[in-house]
C-alpha cells in the first residue's frame, strides 16, 4: 500500500514538473517565433504617427531605416513644421538635426527616455529593437480569445535589472505568432503602458502588425496611433546612412 | 554765515518759483529713496528666504550635479567622503534628487522628486508633515509635501492621491501612489514649482540609491569650518559652493534691476536739477545790477559766485526737509504694509514674497542726500561762473558781458 502511495505521489510530481517544463518550453518557442516575425537585421519603413491629445490630434509622417538594435535614422516628412528633421541613433546616443536652425544637437542617453514629439512613445520605445528572447523569460499564463483570434497570454519577466519594463504581458496570436496586445508593468505591478496591435499582414515570409495604438495608462487621452504605410525587411542599406553626414 | 543768510533771504524772496523747484526736487529725492529701499528690501528678503528654505549657508554637491541641467540628475548621486560625524550631524542635510512624472487628474506632469529627512530642522520646509499621515494610508502610499505653486499647477490639495512614475538606478520603471500630506507656502519658487518632497529613505529605496545623496545643505556652523578650505579630496572631490556664490544669482538680478531703477531716478533728478539750473540762469540775467552792487560794495567775484551757488544748493536742502516732512510718513507706511507684488512676479525662479517690505538703511539715505546736494551744487555753480567774467560797471548798467 505504502509503495503504491509513494509511486502515485512520484508520478504526480513528475507529471506536474514535466507539464511545467513543457509550458516553459512552449513559451520560449512562442517568443522565438514572435521575435522571428518582429525582429530583422535591418528594415526600411514609412509610417504615420497620430498623437491624440486632450483637445486636438496631430499626425506626423516619417521614414525610418534601422540596422540591428543600435542604429536608426528617422526623417520626418510632414507636417511642414517638422519636415526635414532627422534623428540618428547610434548606440545609446541620439543626434537630432533641425533644418530650420541648420543645427545638429547631440543628446545624452537620458534624453532617449523622453517622449517623442509629445506622443506616448519614448525614443527608447521607438528605437529599442532588442529581441524579446534576449531580455525576457516567458511563461504561458492563459489561453484566450482576443478580437475573435485565439491567443496565448504570456507573462514576460526581465532577465536583468537594466530593463525599462520589468514585467510585460503579451497576448499572442496562436496561429500567426504576432502580439495583438502588450502591457508593460512597473516593478510595483502598476500597469504603465498598453499597446494594441492590429492589421496583421504577411510581408516577406513573416507576419507583421501594420497598426499599433500606444496608450500611457496613467494618463487620460486617446493615446498614440502608429501606422506603418510601407515596410521592407532585410534590404541593403548603404553604410553612410548611419553616419552623422547623413543628417544634413 | 552772512553769505548763507543773504542767499537764504534772496531765495525766499523768489517766492513760488523757489517752492516749485523745491517740491519737484523733493519728489525726486523721496522716489530715489523709495526705489533703493524697495530693491534693498527685496534683496534682503530674497537672501533670507533662500537661505532659510533652500540653500542654507553652503552646498556640497556631487561633482556631476548641475542644478540647471535636469539630465545630470541620473548620474549625480553618490556617497561623499565626509567624516561620519558630519554626515550624521544636524549641520549637513542630505537631499537626493530624481526625475519623475506625476499624473494628477490623468495629466502628465514632469516633476523633480526630492528626498529629505522628515526630522530635519536645518531648512524651513515643513518636512515633519511627512510623518503626519494616519496609519493605514502611511503603509500603502508614499507621503509627500508640495508647495502652493506646484499644488495650483497640478490641481492637487492636501489629502489628494496621485500616481508618480520614476526610474530606478538601473533605468527600470516603477510607479506608486503618493498622498499629499501638506501644502506649504514659500517665497522661494525653486523649492516649490514642479517639485515633490518625500522622505529621504523612501526615495533611496525607490531608486535603489541606498545611502546616496545628490547634495548636502550645509548649516551656518559647518559652513564656517576649515573642512572646505584646501584639497577637495577631504570630502571625496565633491563640489563645495559657499553662500556668496549661491547668492550670486539673486544679487545679479537685483543689480540689473538697480540699473533700470537708476535710469528712472536719474531722469527724475535731471528734471528737478534742470529747473534749478534754469532758475539760476534767469537769476543771474535778471539780477545783474544786484551783482554789480555787491561788487561795488566790495564783495569779491568769488564771494558773489558763492552767494549764487549757495542759493541754488539751498533748494536741495529745502527739498530734503520737505521730502522728510511728507516722505517719512509715506515711506514708513509702505514699510509697514509692504508693496504687493503681482502673482507672476516669481516666475523667473527668484524668491519674491507676496509683498516686498522696503528696507531703508542710513547709508542709503545719506548717500541719496549727498547725491542730491552735490548735483544741486554743481548745477547751481555752472551758471554762476559767468559772474567771474562780469565787470562791476557793466553789471551796474545791467549789460551782459
Amino acid at each position: 500500500m505504502k509503495t503504491s502511495v509513494l509511486l502515485f505521489t512520484l508520478i504526480s510530481f513528475t507529471g506536474i514538473f514535466s507539464l511545467q517544463a513543457q509550458e516553459s518550453n512552449e513559451a520560449a518557442t512562442i517568443l522565438e517565433k514572435v521575435d522571428k516575425n518582429l525582429s530583422a537585421q535591418n528594415r526600411i519603413f514609412e509610417s504615420s504617427m497620430t498623437i491624440h491629445g486632450r483637445r486636438t490630434s496631430r499626425t506626423i509622417t516619417s521614414k525610418s531605416r534601422t540596422r540591428g538594435e543600435k542604429e536608426a535614422l528617422t526623417e520626418y516628412l510632414s507636417p511642414a513644421s517638422e519636415a526635414g528633421t532627422k534623428m540618428l541613433k547610434l548606440e545609446n546616443q541620439l543626434w537630432i538635426y533641425t533644418p530650420s536652425a541648420d543645427r545638429t544637437i547631440q543628446i545624452s542617453g537620458h534624453m532617449l527616455r523622453q517622449s517623442v514629439m509629445g506622443s506616448d512613445l519614448s525614443y527608447e520605445d521607438m528605437m529599442d529593437d532588442r529581441k524579446l528572447t534576449e531580455v525576457y523569460s516567458a511563461e504561458v499564463i492563459a489561453r484566450d480569445t482576443l478580437r475573435g483570434e485565439r491567443v496565448v497570454l504570456l507573462q514576460l519577466t526581465a532577465r536583468s535589472s537594466d530593463v525599462a519594463y520589468p514585467v510585460q504581458k503579451m497576448w499572442i496570436d496562436a496561429e500567426k505568432f504576432v502580439p495583438l496586445r502588450q502591457e508593460m508593468y512597473a516593478r510595483s505591478g502598476q500597469l504603465l503602458k498598453r499597446v494594441d496591435l492590429f492589421d496583421v499582414r504577411r510581408i516577406q515570409n513573416r507576419w507583421f502588425p501594420m497598426r499599433m495604438v500606444y496608450r500611457d495608462m496613467l494618463k487620460t487621452g486617446g493615446g498614440t496611433e502608429f501606422t506603418v504605410t510601407s515596410i521592407a525587411f532585410d534590404t541593403l542599406i548603404p553604410e553612410h546612412i548611419f553616419s552623422k553626414a547623413s543628417l544634413r | 554765515m552772512l553769505t548763507f543768510t543773504l542767499s537764504f533771504k534772496n531765495l525766499m524772496g523768489n517766492g513760488k518759483r523757489t517752492w516749485l523747484n523745491v517740491s519737484v526736487l523733493s519728489v525726486a529725492f523721496v522716489v530715489i529713496v523709495f526705489f533703493n529701499g524697495l530693491l534693498d528690501g527685496w534683496n534682503k528678503q530674497a537672501e533670507t528666504d533662500t537661505i532659510a528654505w533652500e540653500t542654507g549657508y553652503g552646498r556640497l554637491s556631487h561633482p556631476l550635479y548641475d542644478p540647471y541641467d535636469p539630465y545630470t540628475l541620473a548620474d549625480a548621486h553618490g556617497i561623499p567622503g565626509l567624516p561620519q560625524e558630519v554626515i550624521a550631524g544636524e549641520q549637513a542635510l542630505p537631499i537626493l534628487v530624481a526625475q519623475a512624472s506625476a499624473y494628477p487628474n490623468g495629466r502628465l506632469v514632469n516633476i523633480m522628486l526630492k528626498g529629505i529627512d522628515p526630522a530635519q530642522s536645518l531648512l524651513a520646509l515643513p518636512s515633519r508633515w511627512l510623518d503626519s499621515l494616519p496609519e493605514g494610508i502611511r503603509e500603502t502610499t508614499i507621503p509627500a509635501i508640495i508647495g502652493k505653486r506646484m499644488a495650483e499647477s497640478a490641481g492637487l490639495e492636501a489629502g489628494d492621491r496621485t500616481v508618480i512614475r520614476w526610474r530606478d538606478v538601473n533605468g527600470t520603471f516603477d510607479a506608486r501612489e503618493v498622498t499629499i500630506a501638506g501644502i506649504f507656502r514659500t517665497n522661494v519658487p525653486t523649492v516649490d514649482a514642479g517639485q515633490l518632497w518625500i522622505p529621504l529613505e523612501t526615495l533611496r529605496q525607490m531608486t535603489g540609491m541606498y545611502k546616496e545623496t545628490t547634495y548636502f545643505v550645509i548649516g551656518e556652523e559647518l559652513a564656517g569650518s576649515s573642512l572646505w578650505i584646501g584639497d577637495k579630496a577631504g570630502y571625496g572631490k565633491w563640489d563645495y559652493t559657499p553662500l556668496e556664490v549661491l547668492m550670486e544669482d539673486i544679487e545679479n538680478v537685483v543689480e540689473a534691476k538697480k540699473g533700470g531703477m537708476m535710469v528712472i531716478s536719474a531722469l527724475l533728478l535731471c528734471i528737478a536739477l534742470l529747473a534749478i539750473f534754469d532758475t539760476q540762469v534767469l537769476s543771474i540775467f535778471r539780477r545783474q545790477k544786484e551783482i554789480g552792487t555787491y561788487m561795488a560794495l566790495g564783495m569779491t567775484r568769488a564771494k558773489v559766485i558763492t552767494v549764487f551757488t549757495i542759493e541754488g544748493t539751498i533748494h536741495a536742502l529745502l527739498a530734503i526737509l520737505l521730502g522728510a516732512v511728507w516722505g517719512i510718513p509715506l515711506l514708513a507706511l509702505l514699510r509697514n504694509y509692504g508693496i504687493p507684488m503681482p502673482d507672476m512676479s516669481d516666475q523667473a525662479g527668484l524668491a519674491i514674497g507676496d509683498r516686498v517690505i522696503p528696507a531703508y538703511s542710513m547709508l542709503m539715505i545719506l548717500s541719496t542726500v549727498l547725491l542730491v546736494v552735490i548735483t544741486s551744487l554743481i548745477v547751481s555753480y555752472m551758471p554762476a561762473r559767468k559772474i567771474a567774467k562780469m565787470q562791476p560797471t557793466q553789471a551796474l548798467k545791467g549789460k551782459l558781458v
